[in-house]
């Protein structure tokens, strides 16, 4: 193990390590604002079904030879999964949790086999799908598609907040008084599609879901209006990516487990203040 | 001319027909109940009236110079709503999006009616405070002025009094009434038969296959609501 001084004197700090930075800062950004609409609406679940169907993705395209352009190879996989799962989860005959459920322990049995006969190492399979540590997987295409989905969520996000606001607290009155819906249902599909296969790569397929249900909720145990619940998401979503991540390069664990520790860390504080205030508010009353 | 036309209409829910041959019309200024046993399709004719589904066959019509996303909807709360963490504030002014357009931010008339519309109801002094602690009544206001936000004609109300006290019911009651004198047209789906009668101008009983249309004073008369009356009486 090594102290932070050595750290930091030793070639740790390379353009990769800073590169693995900014795409875990905004994968984390991007999936902490997604995370508070698909936790309100209840769709928690499918950010989970979808990592699993990206697991799925990479195995095909290494079984494939292709693991070059793995992930122009997984994002439309993954977004047509989106939209299957959207739809399904309203009124088809399928119910939509048991169509997750399918979907995801399909993905990663199929994806574990193809694994297998493309004869991968099974510490290849448990760090896609506990984060790698090794920072040599982020190359030019993971940058500039973080960078490009960060900046389109962020515009989204500012000037449509209060649609989205409205759209995720009633879609019923939101679509009689003329806002398309779909539109905006779509847009949160695809988005969270990118992000998880974005964030897969350093996060893992099993954790990377956990970075859009945490931060939300953990958010939500405290505020109570829906910009502050934005915003606090956003900051602590950041906060234990940054804990984790060095956390994972000092000590050699996997990305994932350790991000997703410090959330569930922060979230066991945060739940607790919120007891204290409620408490208190009680009190007062 | 009415305001709003229904014409043979025919709707499904799950893909199952629950209303066949329905026609009435709503001039401005009513107050129509809608009445019936569950299951009958009040809801789902809201919804088509509120726009969100399409009517299998028949027409609904408009008058000539309303537009459709002029209409105020007051839907039945959903569990989403019931934990949601947004200011009173927040959802008041969600309002007035309909008619904003691509505009990214409110303008300072969308905050003036909301703000009016906050006092028409009694509920400025609520302001901050978050959704999820307020009463169910206090919710049902909150509601209430968020579709004021969006129309100067017509309010849709899916069993608004559901769940409340009879104390904070008779108050929404009478604010319904207040804002039917204002002008506004109203349709309400209710359980409350009793009340129905008492406040509104016209009553449509559905009824499985068939359905009363009419002034209310009629209503009374006819066999729908001895029959209705009778056996709803517990």
């Amino acid at each position: 193990m090594m102290s932070f001084s050595e750290l930091f004197a030793s070639q740790f700090m390379t353009e990769l390590v800073i590169r693995a930075l900014i795409v875990g800062f905004l994968v984390t950004l991007c999936s902490s604002l997604l995370g508070v609409s698909l936790v309100l609406k209840r769709f928690s679940m499918i950010g989970d079904g979808l990592s699993h169907v990206g697991f799925g993705a990479v195995a095909l395209a290494a079984a494939l030879n292709l693991s070059g352009i793995k992930l122009i190879f997984s994002i439309p996989i993954v977004i047509v999964t989106a939209f299957f799962l959207l739809r399904t989860g309203n009124g088809g005959k399928m119910k939509g949790d048991s169509a997750i459920a399918i979907v995801s322990t399909g993905a990663v049995a199929l994806g574990s086999l193809l694994f297998n006969m493309s004869g991968q190492r099974s510490t290849d399979i448990c760090n896609s799908l506990f984060g790698s540590a090794s920072l040599f997987t982020i190359g030019n295409t993971d940058l500039i598609l973080s960078i490009v989905l960060s900046v389109a969520i962020i515009i989204l996000f500012v000037f449509f907040y209060t649609k989205i606001f409205a759209v995720t607290f009633d879609e019923g009155f939101s679509k009689a008084t003329g806002i398309r819906t779909n539109v905006y249902n779509t847009l949160l599909a695809v988005l969270t599609a990118v992000t998880i296969v974005l964030g897969m790569n350093m996060m893992g397929s099993l954790m990377i879901s956990a970075l859009i249900v945490f931060p939300a909720m953990t958010a939500m145990r405290v505020c109570k209006t829906f910009r502050s619940v934005l915003i606090t998401s956003a900051s602590v979503s950041i906060t234990c990516f940054v804990i984790g991540f060095f956390a994972a390069c000092l000590l050699g664990w996997q990305t994932g487990a350790c991000v997703v520790t410090v959330n569930l860390i922060a979230f066991i504080c945060f739940s607790f203040i919120g007891k204290i205030r409620s408490k208190s508010i009680a009190k007062n009353k | 001319m009415s305001l709003i036309t229904c014409k043979n209409l025919e709707l499904a829910y799950d893909n199952k027909t629950v209303l066949r041959d329905l026609s009435f019309e709503v001039n401005r200024g009513d107050y129509l109940c809608v009445v019936g046993e569950n299951g009958s399709g009040k809801s789902t004719l809201i919804k088509a009236l509120a726009n969100l589904i399409k009517p299998v066959s028949g027409e609904i019509r408009f008058c000539c110079d309303f537009h459709k996303k002029e209409i105020g909807y007051l839907p039945q709360q959903t569990d989403i709503q019931r934990d949601f963490p947004a200011s009173v504030w927040e959802v008041v002014i969600s309002g007035t999006l309909g008619k904003r357009g691509l505009r990214p931010f409110f303008s300072s008339k969308d905050k003036k009616l909301a703000r009016k519309n906050m006092e028409m109801l009694g509920i400025s002094d609520l302001k901050k405070q978050s959704y999820q602690d307020l009463s169910g009544g206090q919710q049902q206001r909150v509601l209430l002025a968020r579709a004021m936000c969006a129309t100067t004609s017509l309010i849709l109300l899916d069993e608004p009094v559901a769940g409340l006290d009879p104390v904070v019911t008779a108050e929404m009651y009478r604010i319904i009434k207040e804002l039917n004198e204002k002008g506004i047209t109203i349709i309400m789906i209710s359980h409350d038969l009793s009340a129905a009668v008492k406040h509104a101008s016209h009553i449509l009983h559905l009824k499985h296959g068939s359905f009363f249309f009419g002034k209310t004073e009629d209503y009374l008369f006819s066999d729908f609501s001895s029959e209705f009356m009778g056996g709803g009486k517990e």
